[in-house]
Parts: C-alpha cells; structure tokens; sequence
C-alpha cells in the first residue's frame, strides 16, 4: 500500500515535473546555519565551523541527487532521455533507419501474417462452448487394418449410457435438395443426431435447437436452418418457426435460426459451410432391432463430463471396450482388436495441415532471425563509426549501464519501429494476400489480422530487438578509451572482437540461409514430382458437374429407387448434353468417382466379402468402391488391363458384376505368383443400400490411376455398374471443349428438361480439381519458396555489407600495399578470398543444420530423398555464388583504390 | 540508482520514526542531530542523507511536512509523524523486538544446551 502510495506521488511528481530542489536548497542551507551556529557556539573559529558543517552533511551534490531520485522516477526519465536522443539519432541517419526499419519490418511483418494463419488453424480454440470438452469418436479394427469403421447404434447408446459423455452425436455431412420453389437449390446440410447442438453447446438465434433426448427413431421432422440460407430463402421472415420446407420431398418443420456467425465443425470448407440440420435418431424405420454388428459409417463427436479429461476419459473407453467385448464375443472377435479412439475435436479439425503450417512457421522464423542479424550487423557497424562518440561520452563519466541502456534504447525503438511498420503492411495488405492462402486451408474464414496479431508483432520486435541490440550495445561501450580517441576517426582496429562478431553473424546468416533453401528447394522438388506424376487417368478438357437425386426417407416415394429407373432418367439426360456444343463424351458416377475431388463422409470404404474366404476367422477387409457408366473409363482415359468393362448388356437384371484395379486385384486376390492374375471371375459381396443380394462377379482388371491421393498410386478400387446399383450423388462428367463459364447453366438446361425438380451444381474442371488438391503444399512451397529468395537476399546484403566494412577499414592497408607495389588482382583476390571463406564456413555450418531439418520435414516430401544429392549441391552452388557476387562489389573498389588519395585523406 | 544497504537505510528510517515520536515535530537539523546524539558517534551517516529519507517517509504517508520558523526565527521545514507513521512505527518497534529477541536467543545458545 504504501510502495503504491509512494510511486503514485513520484509518479504524479515526473508527470507535472514538480521539482523539490528549491526546498532541498533551502533545508540544507537551514541545516549548515544550524550546525555552523553549534559549531560556533562550541569555540570553534568561523572558517573552521563552516567546515567542519560541510563535512558533516556529506557531499551536497550526492544528496541533491538521490533527493531527486526519490522525489521523481529516475528510470523513466532516463528512458525518456534516452528515447528523445535515439529519435534524434534515428533521423540524422535516415538512410540507416530506413533500411533497418524495412528489413524488420519485412521480418516481423512475415513472421505476424504466418501467425496469424496459424493462430486461426492450430491455436484458437473452436467456437464453441467448453471446445475443451469436445472430442471425436473413431472407431478401428486394427487387426484387419480398418479405420474409421463407424459404430452401431447399440454401441452407440453404450456410449450414451456409459456416463463418459455429456452427450454423444452422429452427424453426416451431405447435401439436401430444396425443392418446391421456383429454382430447386441444392445446399450443404447435415444429418445429425437430435443431440448435435448440445454436444457443441450452441443455441439457435431463433427458435430452438433439437430435444438432445428426442428418442425418435428415424428422422423426428425438425430441420435448422443456418443465418445465411434464413436471409437468402426466406427473406429474413421473422416469423419462420414453425414453417414447413420440403427436402427431396420430404416435408420438414423449421424449428429454429443459427445465429448469424455460426460455422459448423468439419474439415472441409463445404462441411463448415452446413445450411441446414435435420435431425434422426438413426434406426431404420424398415429394418428390424438395430444389430451390435451394423455400423453405420457416421462421424461421431461427443461432448464429455466436465472435469473429464481426454486421457481420462480414454482409459474409462478403454475399460468399457474390454466389458463388451468379454460380453458379446460373437460381435468382437479377438484378432479384429476393436478399439474406440478419442480424439480432441480440434485436433482432427486441422489434420494433416498441422505439419505444413509448422515449416511455415519454421521457415519464416529463420526469415525474421536473419533479418535480425541483418540488423544487428549494420548496428555494429554504426557503432564502430560512433566510436569516438561513445568514447568521450565515457570519458566525460557516462556509466556503462547508461551507455548500455541508452544504445538499447535505440535499437529497441528501431525494431519496434519496424515492427509496427510490418504490422501496418500486413494490415493494409491483408485482402490481398489472403487470396494466397488456400481455401481449403482448415478454419480459412477465421483468419484475421488482429489485436492479437499486434500483439504478437510488437512482443516479437522488442525480444528481438533486446536480444540482437544487446550484443551490439554491450561491444559498444566496451571500448578501449585511450587508443579509440587518439586514433582520430582512423578507424577502429581495436574493434577486433566486433569484427569477430560480425563475421559470425554473417556466417550465421548464410547458414539460416542455406537451411531455408534446402527446404524450399526439397518442397519445390517434392511438389513438381506430384505434379508431374503419372496419374493413370486423364484430366485434360474433362469437366465435372454434380447432381444429386431425391432422396426421401420413405422409398414409395422414391421415383428413382430401382436402377431401371434411375437408367431412364440418366441415359436420357447425358443423351441431351453430348448434344451440348464442343462435348466429345459423356459418363456419369456417383461423388465418390470423382477423382481427388470428395470430401463427403459418405464416402467410407465397404466392407469385402470374398467368395471362399473364411469369416469366422477374419473380418473382411475394407475397400473404396465407386458406382460408374459404362463411358467412366473412357472418359477418364483409364486403361483395361485384363476382362472386360461395363457394356450396354448389363442391366439389372442381367448377373451383377465388378471392376477392380491392379492394386485391389494384387491385395486380395495375390494369386500363386503373386501378380494377381486370377482376379477375373471371382465373386464378392459388397453391400451398399442399393445392391441387390447375391454375388457380384468381378469382369475387369483396370491399371492403377491415383483417383484416391496423388501421392498414392496403390490404393485399391472397385467399380460397380450405375445401371446396376443406383446411385443418388452422382457427378457427371464432360470431355470435349466446353465454355466452362456457361456449361453449368447449358448442363442445367439439359437435366431439368427430364427432370425439372433436379438441382445441377459445382461444375469443376478435373485440371482444377487436381491443382487444389495440390493447393495446400503449393501454398507452403510458394512461401518457403519466398522466404528463402528473402533470405539469399538479406544474406548476400549481409556478406555486402561486411566485406565493404572490411575494405573501408583496410584501406589504409591497401593504399600503403598498392603503393609498395602490390599487384591490383592480389588486392582482388585477397578481398574476395575473405568474402569466400565467411562463404565457405557459413555453407558449412548450414549443410550441417540443413541436415536435421530435412530429416525433420521427411514427412512433407514426395519421391525425393530429405538428403537429395542434388538439392543439397545445388542450393550450396547458388548460395556461394551469390556470396561471390556480393564481395566481388567492395572488391573491385579496393582494386581500383587510389594509394595518393587515400593516404592523403588520412 | 545506487541504494545504501537495506539495514541501514532501514533503521535509519526507523530512528527518525522513532525521534518524531518522542520529540514531535522537529526539522532535518534536529532530527539529525539527535539522531546522532542517541546513537553516539556509533553510526557514522552524512547527516545530509537524511533528507532523501525524509522525502520517502513523506511519500509513504508515515511523517507530514510544513514550513515553520527554527529556533533562530528563520524558515525551516518541520516534520512531523502521521497517524499511519505511528502505526507503521508500532509494527515495527514489535518487529525489532521480536528479531532482537530471536537473535538474543541463538547468541544465548551454548554448545551443551543442544546436546
């Protein structure tokens, strides 16, 4: 209380600059005349009293000085002090400030905007209540190598019912038709269970959110509708509660209106982008008592118990799979080792992402450290030029703290000065470089240059610029007095250890360099290596458009339930487009046909029944299927390899049949050799909704083409016939030279003349699907890409600067050598030998460094080895040429330094 | 800013506290002087640092100051304690007390006592 009270007084005191030295005079002269009259008093002779009073009051200047102490704050004002001299400094070398301001700038303002990406994607919590609170359920059968396998809905009220949960959700995310106005439109929404909202803990704006214990078993009738599609369909009607919509031609209630920023968790840009939730309880309607076997292939999300953390709750999991499985052995064989995962939600939100963004980050960091040896490199070398100054400064009785205090003041205000200005770039210019990030980036809406952001930029200044004005400060004032006033501006040689910290910041800095372009040129090595990758399909002039068919929840009213019924509609359709000018070919598939392009939840692999194979004894495997035309192969430029594709023969009625691909043929049907030769005419079971019962004959072996991942060309595949088993998310697909901007309309035109309740939507070129499958690595490719040209850049101006410093602080040398008779290329050899061996050990140091991180960044890479001989030679090759060019400079003006001028001038 | 060691500048204050209270209110000269008459030429402090203290004190709250004529009739800064001075020198007359007492204690101690 009473330290508060003081520092308010003194600090009041330094605010109005209340000065007490008036009364202080006046006290001690009291005093003096008190203590001289005693003195007197005591027989002592005037002069003698005077003395003696003075002695005994100590030394008036130290007192006046800790009184003034006490009654203002000091530090402040010395930092005052000391800010108003580092603004004065800072403008007579403008040159010099700009160039330290800009480069920090350029380091700080890079290093905040990858901050902000990654503040959105990894480090902000989710916008929900307690996200903490939030996990996601997996399901994995790791003795038969599935993942993700769903669960069933008893398991499900397991969970419910085992008192780890708060509540526990399903959700699937798709797409609904809304029909029944003028233009059926096709939006985003989401199947969720009536607990969805609780376990994310949000409210509706309007109306109410689902009975989290509505025990309906199939869908209840209530849809949520999100903020945008309220405002967009229904012009904001305030009275919407309670009104009907029909959803492929079921009839809804709307009981309620997200608020308006509200985003729906997923992965996807599409997923987050959810308009509408129905609610279902999840139990078949048509179907006898749930089976424990039956997983639906759902995500599954769950909110725990509060004070529950994930760990804890996994071991309660844990213990609650081992009492299954020991109570219903028949449902968990031993050798499938059915497990339950939790994972935070967060966490599976941002995925792979996590890895890139970490290189990013890693990577400008490097970029900002440079910079900031940069910074400190051009600070030493003003100080060697203000050594005189710093010299008399001392002799004049300049403490070394102050001195120290006053040079970090300066380099404080000029990192945090550019700081600020990298901040204000970043902001002005944030539009406009967020076209650069990709959309599929995770969290991509909630990307923002925020106060945070500020934040983060002006702590990141002043530590750097604490840590990399120190040094420079701290050599500063550490000078030799005697020798640095009597050299008379000859330069400094007493400066050795400074120069021996220069050029350890240039080594370092090439180092980070190099580093940085290793990795840029790994990335960029990896990335052309996908880009170039032999696909086994062809994308070229093909574009894709997706429709989707009814999809009622009662099947009497489903007018495309049989596949002969939905053949109808779908030869005539493509019929209608390959009349479309410039379209060559026509094929249609489900979305799960779509190469590269899905990122539904329905789209889990199914489960493999082989003829033959034991099921006692093992699960069946699980596989990727898709539903296609007979034209999908060609269209797609896929290539028969053994059998026979689709023809126009097999119907419905005619015996079901297969295609797998060589990857599937070589997994599951290795045959004696191992070639998988003998996969033509075994038959399988893969249920689907739409399949009919009995076994499926597979026709056709197909090569391998990377439709799944590009980075994997071996994942297998199997195709069923659409004129077999009835699809309702179809894609169908275009090659031929097409106006891309008008075929969705033209296509539109084409389907809705035989079906006018039919939304067409999303058309795509497959060359854009493949680009942004790729855009996350090209984002981060591109950038490391950038901060490694920065860094060649800060690094071949750091070796610049150093080498000029060496010659300006040799000419003398020179001059005397070329006047002994030196020979000018020795003179150039000599200079650029120096600038080569700063080269030479900072490409050392960062092979080394360059090393580990590559080792560390394995998993980013595709077909090129993290200790490529190439990338390594040639990132090395660029760099030291780079440095030579650099020193070439300040060598050629050694070279030609005139011996008469130079003398003359000293 | 050079401090002077914690227990000096400690008990210094708490001599003046202590002056102020037996004497009222007194100028720096005073203080100072029986400040240097009670300890005896034991504590040998420039007279002079004790009006920084003074300074701090006032900050603190615990003493008050006012001009006011000296002996000689002529203008002087008078000191005076405070209601918080006087509480603040209680507690720490209790303090003092309490720590000479411990630390009389453990010179007390001999050898055997612990055995």
């Amino acid at each position: 209380m009473k330290f508060l009270r003081r520092f308010l007084i003194r600090l009041a005191n330094f605010a109005t600059r209340r000065r007490a030295d008036q009364r202080l005079q006046e006290e001690i002269a009291e005093h003096l005349a008190l203590q001289i009259e005693e003195n007197l008093s005591a027989g002592m002779a005037p002069a003698e009293a005077r003395r003696q009073a003075r002695l005994k009051l100590g030394a008036a200047e130290a007192i006046r000085e800790d009184h003034h102490a006490e009654q203002s704050l000091p530090f402040v004002e010395n930092l005052f002090q000391d800010l108003r001299f580092a603004v004065r400094m800072l403008l007579r070398s403008p040159g010099f400030s700009l160039i330290v301001i800009a480069t920090m700038a350029l380091g700080v303002g890079a290093t905040t905007a990858i901050y902000s990406v990654i503040d959105a994607a990894l480090l902000r919590p989710l916008p929900y209540r307690n996200p903490s609170q939030l996990v996601r359920i997996e399901t994995n059968l790791p003795g038969v190598g599935a993942h993700d396998v769903g669960l069933s809905i008893p398991e499900l009220r397991d969970l419910q019912s085992s008192g780890i949960f708060q509540y526990v959700s399903f959700c699937f995310h798709g797409s609904e038709n809304v029909t029944g106005s003028a233009q059926p439109t096709h939006i985003a929404g989401a199947t969720v269970s009536p607990s969805y909202f609780a376990v994310l803990g949000v409210d509706a704006a309007l109306g109410r959110t689902f009975d989290p214990h509505d025990t309906t078993a199939g869908s209840n009738g209530e849809v949520i509708i999100s903020d945008g599609l309220w405002k967009r369909a229904f012009g904001a009607d305030p009275h919407i509660v309670g009104k009907s919509l029909r959803l492929d031609n079921d009839q809804f209630q709307i009981v309620g209106v997200m608020p308006a920023g509200y985003r729906d968790q997923g992965q996807t840009s599409a997923e987050r982008g959810t308009e509408l939730w129905a609610a279902d309880g999840f139990s078949d309607t048509h179907a006898p008592s749930p089976m424990r076997g039956t997983r639906l292939q759902y995500q599954t999300i769950a909110r725990l118990q509060p004070g529950l953390s994930p760990e804890a709750a996994q071991a309660r999991v844990d213990a609650l799979v081992a009492s299954l499985k020991k109570q219903y052995p028949a449902d968990y064989p031993p050798q499938a080792e059915w497990t339950i995962h939790l994972t935070p939600l967060a966490e599976t939100l941002v995925g792979n992402v996590r890895q890139s963004l970490i290189v990013l980050f890693g990577g400008v960091g490097l970029v900002l450290l440079i910079s900031c040896v940069n910074v400190a490199n051009l600070l030493l070398a003003r100080a060697s030029a203000r050594g005189r100054e710093i010299a008399v400064r001392q002799a004049l009785g300049a403490a070394r703290t102050r001195l120290i205090s006053q040079l970090l003041t300066e380099s404080l205000l000029l990192f945090v000065l550019g700081g600020i200005t990298g901040f204000a770039v970043l902001f002005c210019a944030r539009k406009f470089l967020l076209q650069f990030v990709p959309e599929s980036l995770p969290r991509f809406n909630d990307i923002s240059v925020s106060w945070g952001a500020l934040a983060f930029a002006i702590v990141v200044s002043v530590a750097a610029g604490t840590i990399f004005g120190l040094a420079p400060a701290w050599l500063t004032s550490r000078l030799d007095l005697i020798t640095t006033l009597r050299q008379e501006g000859r330069g400094s040689n007493g400066s050795r250890r400074r120069s021996g910290l220069r050029h350890a910041l240039v080594i370092g800095e090439l180092a980070l360099s190099l580093v940085l372009m290793v990795a840029a040129g790994l990335l960029l090595r990896s990335f052309w290596d996908l880009f170039k990758v032999q696909l086994g399909f062809n994308p070229t002039r093909v574009m894709a458009i997706e429709t989707t068919l009814p999809n009622p929840n009662d099947p009497n009213t489903d007018i495309y339930h049989t596949a002969a019924q939905e053949s109808i509609f779908l030869r005539e359709a493509l019929r209608r487009i390959r009349t479309l000018p410039g379209v060559e070919e026509t094929a249609v598939s489900d979305t799960a046909g779509l190469p590269l392009g899905h990122g539904q939840s329905d789209l889990r692999p199914r489960q493999l029944i082989r003829e033959g194979q034991d099921l006692q004894r093992s699960q069946p495997p699980l596989i990727d299927t898709s539903i296609v035309s007979p034209e999908y192969f060609h269209v797609l430029g896929m290539t028969l390899l053994r059998g026979r594709l689709f023809a126009d023969q097999d119907l419905e009625d005619t015996p079901s049949i297969a295609v797998i691909n060589e990857a599937a043929a070589r997994m599951y049907w290795p045959g004696r050799d191992g070639k998988g030769e003998d996969a033509v005419g075994k038959r399988i079971i893969v249920r689907s909704r739409s399949a009919k019962a009995g076994w499926t004959t597979i026709v056709g072996v197909i090569a391998d083409a990377r439709t799944e991942s590009l980075a994997d060309a071996g994942v297998p595949q199997m195709y069923f016939d659409i004129y077999q088993r009835p699809a309702k998310f179809l894609a169908l697909y275009l090659r031929g030279q097409v106006d891309p901007a008008a075929v969705l309309a033209q296509v539109r035109t084409q389907v809705q003349a035989v079906d006018a309740e039919i939304p067409v939507f999303r058309a795509q070129s497959l060359d854009d699907v493949l680009a942004s499958s790729l855009s996350v690595r090209r984002f981060s490719m591109e950038m490391v890409a950038l901060f490694a040209a920065t860094a060649l850049l800060l690094a071949g101006l750091g070796i610049y600067g150093t080498i000029s410093f060496l010659v300006n602080e040799q000419s003398r040398e020179i001059a005397i050598r070329l006047a002994l008779g030196a020979q000018r290329r020795d003179i150039l050899k000599t200079v650029l030998r120096q600038g080569l061996g700063l080269a030479a050990t900072g490409t050392g140091m960062g092979l080394v460094a360059a090393l580990i991180v590559s080792r560390l960044m394995a998993g980013l890479l595709y077909g090129v080895s993290p200790y490529d001989l190439t990338t390594f030679a040639g990132v090395t090759a660029v760099l030291t040429a780079v440095a030579i060019a650099a020193s070439y400079v300040p060598a050629l003006r050694a070279m030609r330094l005139d011996p008469i001028t130079t003398l003359h001038a000293e | 800013m050079k401090e002077k060691p914690d227990v000096l500048q400690g008990t210094l204050a708490l001599m003046v506290l202590k002056t102020l209270d037996l004497l009222g209110p007194q100028h720096g000269y005073g203080i100072a002087r029986r400040v240097e008459q009670i300890s005896g030429d034991l504590l040998a402090v420039n007279q002079g640092t004790i009006y920084p203290l003074l300074l701090k004190l006032e900050h603190e709250g615990s003493i008050d100051s006012e001009w006011g004529a000296s002996e000689n009739n002529r203008r002087a800064r008078f000191y005076r304690l405070t209601e918080t001075g006087r509480k603040q020198l209680g507690a720490e007359t209790r303090d003092w007390e309490q720590t000479a007492a411990i630390i009389a204690r453990f010179f007390n101690v001999k050898a055997e006592d612990l055995g």
